[in-house]
């Protein structure tokens, strides 16, 4: 490399126009020195104690590896951060960004759009109501107005995504209103960590709370045995129990309202089925091409 | 056609015990379609799957054999399959509870579908707060592969298939194809401008089809049935079973898979009629998307061409029923707050048209509307309508203008209420001390 004949001198901050300063800016420039900003820690590096241990990096690692192209991992990486912390934090961000070498605004954006990443630490229990048209007539607007005033304190209503107790610990509760989660023949229906509790009424949604509240797991209508937020997350990244009992009780918990079988019930019952097929069906001569 | 009311085909499995596992499915005739698949040829299978007419069960109700066509016959880059689990619709819940019962069916579907676009990895995007379906679908995919029937030269065919079953995080607008697609690349989920199609440039690039899961759990069935036993079932141009989702006030809500063409009339029978015998007052054929019916259109043949001559459209057959003690103007600016939510942002129309159409209603039934407020709110729809990036916006804009061509009394007695409230109500800004 030649040397620059006229080197400019190394540029101070200050009230001078970025061309004129920028220019001599070459890799001979240490810019973090000159930064002014630095003292305000924009330029600190992220910090050295990350709550997310080599387990955690190993998971990161294996969804990268489901994907033909690792951005792809970006959504269940994100579900991975929230069973590690209960909320998408911004070591979270950084977390991520660096597992799948992305800028941390392309992480934040992506977070940001989609209402399941938590921006606040999420109670032990995460309880969505259901306020979308049909569900809402049916009484879910009565049981989201209810439970916010039952879990409130001095007679201020809780907040959409606001915690009643502390999160992280036992019994905390994040109450949310949610779009239709697609149950309305069971409505209204509520979530408690995205399991079903269907056909609630005020009363069954409160000493529901109340039961979570007091650190017990009643069992939902369809879904697996109530866990809490942050193992659920955990299966939502894609990582589902190890140990072959808990597994199988997971996916066997129940899914079957009297509802989702009526049709095929009352079928069954009157004896009408679709027309029987005939014994061979070939498929259609066509040229291969 | 000469069958029964009721035609259970993709839910009669739903009534076995256990009926999500491999051992139960393989017992009721599972597993068997794709053998015989595997046996023919892709073009085969797209012949089979056009001449039965099948069409998309998502709401579009686009010809899935004619999409399937569209997909590249050359394998320059790699084929996807990506199935639309992303069940969202207001009033849909089908999907759901089929991936719950019969998560095989979807499966199978894939490897046969997969085969015929000549692809060899699918995705099932399932939306995030379906985790049990996320569940059930994971253990059946392990099973699958145990099972010899994913992975590589599946049953000694030669063809290698992978599944991933990946969790979406919560947004209605990835239930859009395209916006999927971006979801599913790990980006915001915002709709893409097309063209191009997916089967031309999806996801990353290369040739993709996306299709709903009710429509993929059907083509085992076609496989084994073939294309005149399944248009023994529903009408010429609609043919095959649906499943309707009835919800509301109605006597016994549940999942009724009948033939396509089946009316309100015959379903409510089916489902004991209204709720205490309140009488009707509107419902939507498949979803808030799709403009409102009345009483008036009990006998309108839910299919593709019955709903949308009768000025609405089939969508998810997401029947919610509504009776006379329900609000038309309250029941429009619940669905509006949803897809002001909902709007992804990206266009303007749907972004800020959604923004105040919602505050427009909230405010007529708050009471303090006047009657240009209706007026306000039509042109506001005007200018969404067909006007904006995906059909969110055209979803959007459905309550509000079947809402109101049918109810506009009820609009507008909101308004006069308000309009009486305040001439008693003597002004007092600035009167008080």
């Amino acid at each position: 490399m030649t040397e620059h004949p006229e080197v400019t001198p190394t540029p101070r901050p200050g009230s001078r126009l970025a061309e004129q300063t920028h220019a001599a800016a070459d890799d001979q420039v240490d810019v973090m020195a000159i930064s002014p900003v630095r003292e305000e820690g924009m330029l600190e590096e992220s910090t050295a104690d990350s709550p997310f241990g080599p387990d955690i990096v190993a998971k990161a690692k294996d969804l990268i590896g489901r994907y033909p192209q690792s951005r792809s991992a970006l959504l269940p990486m994100l579900h991975l951060v929230q069973s590690v912390q209960g909320f998408v934090s911004q070591e979270g961000i950084t977390f991520c960004a660096e597992q799948l070498d992305l800028s941390e605004a392309e992480v934040s954006a992506v977070v940001t759009f989609y209402t399941m990443y938590k921006r606040k630490p999420c109670g032990e229990h995460l309880v969505s109501v259901c306020t979308n048209t049909l569900c809402a007539a049916l009484g879910g607007d009565a049981i989201y107005r209810r439970l916010a005033e039952h879990l409130g304190e001095d007679g201020r209503p809780l907040g959409h995504e606001e915690v009643a107790g502390t999160p992280g610990e036992r019994g905390s509760v994040m109450l949310e209103h949610a779009e239709c989660l697609a149950a309305c023949d069971l409505a209204p229906v509520l979530q408690v960590n995205y399991e079903y509790f269907d056909k609630q009424t005020e009363e069954s949604a409160v000493e529901l709370v109340d039961a979570l509240r007091r650190g017990e797991k009643p069992q939902p209508s369809r879904g697996a045995p109530l866990a809490d937020f942050k193992s659920v997350e955990l299966q939502l990244a894609g990582f589902f129990p190890e140990e072959e009992d808990a597994y199988r009780a997971d996916v066997d918990g129940p899914s079957r309202a009297v509802e989702t079988v009526r049709g095929a019930q009352l079928a069954a019952d009157r004896g009408w089925t679709a027309p029987s097929m005939p014994d061979d069906a070939p498929l259609p001569e066509v040229e291969a091409k | 056609m000469n069958t029964d009311p009721l035609t259970p085909v993709l839910t009669k499995r739903w009534l076995s015990p256990q009926s999500w596992r491999i051992s139960t499915y393989e017992k009721l005739e599972g597993y068997t379609a794709f053998r015989k698949a595997l046996a023919g040829t892709p073009e085969q299978l797209v012949q089979l799957i056009k001449d039965a007419g099948l069409r998309g069960r998502g709401g579009a109700g686009f010809p899935a054999g004619v999409k399937w066509s569209f997909m590249p016959q050359n394998e320059e880059k790699p084929h996807y399959l990506v199935i639309n689990a992303d069940e969202g619709e207001p009033g849909t819940c089908k999907d759901i509870p089929l991936m719950m019962a019969d998560p095989h069916s979807l499966i199978e579907g894939c490897i046969i579908a997969a085969y015929a676009m000549r692809s060899h990895h699918c995705f099932i995007y399932v939306r995030g707060e379906a985790l049990h379906c996320i569940r059930r679908l994971n253990a059946a995919v392990r099973e699958a592969y145990d099972a010899g029937y994913l992975g590589r030269n599946i049953i000694g065919s030669g063809f290698d298939l992978d599944i991933t079953v990946h969790a979406g995080a919560g947004a209605y607008i990835c239930g859009e194809e395209t916006a999927l697609l971006d979801s599913l690349e790990g980006r915001r989920g915002q709709p893409r401008l097309k063209p191009p199609f997916p089967a031309a440039a999806g996801l990353y690039a290369a040739p993709t089809t996306v299709n709903n899961v009710e429509t993929i759990a059907s083509v085992p069935f076609i496989v084994n049935g073939g294309a005149d036993w399944f248009r023994q079932m529903g009408t010429e141009k609609s043919p095959g079973p649906k499943i309707y989702s009835i919800s509301g006030h109605v006597e016994r809500p549940g999942q009724y898979e009948a033939p396509l063409g089946t009316t309100l009339r015959e379903l409510l029978e089916l489902c004991g009629g209204m709720k205490d015998g309140i009488p009707l007052k509107f419902w939507t054929p498949g979803g808030s998307s799709t403009p409102l019916f009345t009483a008036e259109h009990l006998d309108v043949p839910l299919d593709f061409e019955g709903a949308a001559e009768a000025g609405s459209m089939l969508g998810t057959t997401a029947v919610q029923v509504f009776n006379e003690t329900v609000s038309v103007p309250w029941a429009v600016m619940k669905w509006t707050q949803f897809y002001e939510h909902e709007s992804c942002g990206k266009c303007t129309p749907c972004r800020e048209g959604t923004y105040w159409l919602a505050q427009v209603l909230e405010r007529m039934v708050e009471g303090r509307g006047t009657e240009e407020d209706i007026d306000t709110l039509l042109d506001v729809c005007d200018n969404i309508l067909g006007r904006s990036f995906c059909a969110l916006g055209d979803g959007a804009v459905s309550p509000i203008t079947s809402g109101i061509k049918y109810f506009r009394d009820e609009f507008l007695a909101l308004c006069q209420d308000a309009r009486e409230r305040n001439a008693t109500v003597p002004e007092l800004v600035g009167a008080q001390q």
